[in-house]
């Protein structure tokens, strides 16, 4: 039995193919980017060595910056909605009839396709024919914005369709962790005189600290590299002030042909991906896990 | 006295504040579904009604004229099978090496399991967009761009982790009883997994199928930046770039739309308890 169950052959033939196809595609690229960010090239000629230059200019580019800036924010902003996200959350784990149903309702637009999202939002937002401008208007707003048109009010109207495509995703995950909570400790607060938001607040939330430690992790890192939305819904714009690093990054590398510097932008995106990761992890564990 | 008068106040407060919270809840759900109601209804209308009434009304007339308009005029017919090609294929090879490998990680006996586990779960991390260009060289140097083949391994590649990542935790609630019986009966490892535990697994499998199928259905980068020719475009990339052609045909576009979402919204009314254990099982570890 055992003998049959440690076969070094059958492990390599099940685990390598799986393992040479992410080598090939996954670790190895990211090698490679830092690589050609050390190159000036084209993408169709000969590749020439320029050391650090491309990752010099990267730190004086203020539109890297301005898009870093950008990304970050989005990254803050998810962060945060996820407190409503949890808030809903805890309320539906309650006796909520229907709480099934609405989790699945609002899950659906997560299952659509970014362009398909983009291509729908903006529309919403139309100034003119847009179902948003019409609603503020027979509201009785004189002038509304014109919202991904506008510089001040593009990147607050991109991150409503953020919520709106990922506030199911987080939902069904607090959800599934609320569920996996043993009544007996809820029931047992209950005798002894909790409301239902002190059960929220001091036991739900610290029994599925793990798990909101996993979704800011998500949230933050998923947005510093969010993209197809951005790019479909504005390109970036108007005049680049919604331009994040991602974007910023398909631009030089696949619309000017800068693969070295488009490369260099891709490598600074992992790096800081890496970084965040470690700095929120750091904070958040803070004390003991929870034990149930 | 006083405390019958107290308990009907009581309930009175609980029924408003239950009131107020379906309400929020109802307002939430309305937000989550009113734009693709709104997206259904314009699909249906024409030029006049869009720009000329509120966008609120209903069709006057039903025109799924632009259904039919949208399928024969562009390539939508071809972008639909390139799609469903794409999707179908790198789902069962997806899911077919992750079997192999949550088999050998978790049934097997060896040193490296756990370090081999983690070094695919790091494929999880990594931003796409650190690993594009690379990927665009690679994909040439093999011939394979401009070819759906690019698509299918990166597809399998990039979901590998999160595929793994669901099956794990359902490989390690299974009983290994079974399987060790059948080894002692002298079944050989290959027909063990094969007849055995895949045939066991068949639940998750179709858990991360499902996931599986919505990512890759849903996919945008990898088909723009590897696919440059019309006839291998799959739906994201395609309805992009046949959008553009209808700037001002709202009816037109929203047809396209519409065309797009149906697939995913029926294996959402069939599949919904699959797809939220789906999700559920590739978060919640960690």
């Amino acid at each position: 039995m055992k003998k049959v169950m440690s076969n070094k052959w059958v492990i390599a033939l099940y685990i390598l193919p799986s393992l040479l196809l992410l080598a090939g595609l996954v670790y190895i690229p990211i090698f490679l980017t830092g690589y050609y960010g050390l190159m000036r090239w084209d993408g169709i000629g000969d590749m020439t060595f320029i050391g650090l230059d491309n990752y010099i200019s990267l730190l004086q580019d203020s539109t890297f910056r301005f898009s870093a800036r950008n990304s970050f924010f989005l990254a803050i902003f998810s962060a945060f909605s996820l407190v409503l996200y949890l808030a809903i959350s805890l309320v539906l784990s309650g006796r909520i009839k229907g709480s099934e149903l609405l989790r699945k309702i609002y899950l659906v637009p997560m299952l659509l396709s970014s362009v398909a999202i983009a291509q729908l939002w903006i529309r919403i937002y139309d100034p003119n024919n847009g179902v948003l401008n019409s609603l503020l208007t027979t509201l009785g707003v004189e002038s509304p914005p014109a919202w991904l048109a506008d510089r001040s009010t593009v990147l607050i109207a991109i991150f409503i369709a953020v919520i709106w495509q990922y506030a199911g995703f987080y939902i069904i995950i607090y959800s599934a962790a609320l569920k996996g909570i043993p009544y007996s400790l809820i029931e047992a607060a209950q005798i002894d005189g909790a409301t239902p938001i002190q059960i929220a607040y001091k036991i739900k939330v610290p029994l599925i600290s793990g798990v909101i430690k996993t979704t800011i992790l998500l949230s933050f890192v998923g947005s510093l590299k969010y993209f197809d939305l951005i790019y479909v819904m504005t390109g970036g714009g108007p005049n680049g002030a919604s331009e994040v690093i991602a974007s910023y990054m398909y631009k030089e590398a696949f619309g000017r042909n800068n693969f070295g510097y488009g490369s260099a932008i891709g490598f600074a995106l992992l790096v800081l991906a890496l970084l965040t990761t470690l700095i929120i992890n750091r904070i958040t564990t803070s004390k003991e896990e929870v034990q149930y | 006295m006083t405390a019958i008068v107290e308990n009907k106040k009581n309930i009175r407060i609980r029924s408003l504040g239950y009131f107020l919270l379906y309400l929020v809840l109802g307002l939430i759900a309305v937000f989550q579904i009113y734009p693709l109601v709104w997206l259904f209804f314009f699909s249906l209308k024409g030029n006049s009604e869009i720009f000329g009434r509120s966008p609120f009304a209903l069709p006057e007339e039903w025109l799924w004229g632009n259904y039919e308009r949208v399928w024969t005029t562009g390539n939508i017919g071809s972008y639909f099978f390139n799609s469903i090609f794409v999707t179908v294929t790198a789902v069962i090879l997806t899911i077919l090496l992750a079997s192999f490998v949550t088999f050998a990680i978790t049934r097997m006996n060896w040193k490296y399991s756990n370090a081999i586990l983690l070094l695919f779960m790091i494929g999880y991390m990594i931003p796409i967009h650190s690993t594009l260009v690379p990927l665009f060289q690679i994909f040439r140097n093999l011939s394979l761009l401009d070819n759906p083949f690019s698509l299918i391994l990166a597809y399998t590649a990039y979901n590998m982790p999160l595929t793994i990542m669901i099956m794990v935790g359902f490989y390690r609630t299974l009983p290994i009883e079974i399987e060790e019986a059948a080894i002692i009966d002298g079944c050989s490892i290959h027909r063990l997994f094969f007849r055995i535990t895949l045939p066991m697994t068949m639940p998750v499998m179709s858990t991360a199928a499902i996931i599986n199928m919505i990512y890759n259905w849903n996919e945008f980068i990898f088909v723009n930046t590897f696919i440059s020719s019309e006839r291998y475009r799959t739906l994201t990339v395609g309805i992009q770039s046949f959008i553009g052609q209808y700037l001002t045909d709202w009816g037109a576009i929203g047809a396209t739309l519409m065309i797009s979402i149906i697939p995913i919204l029926i294996a959402f009314v069939f599949l919904s308890n699959r797809i939220v254990e789906g999700i559920a099982a590739g978060s919640v570890k960690g």
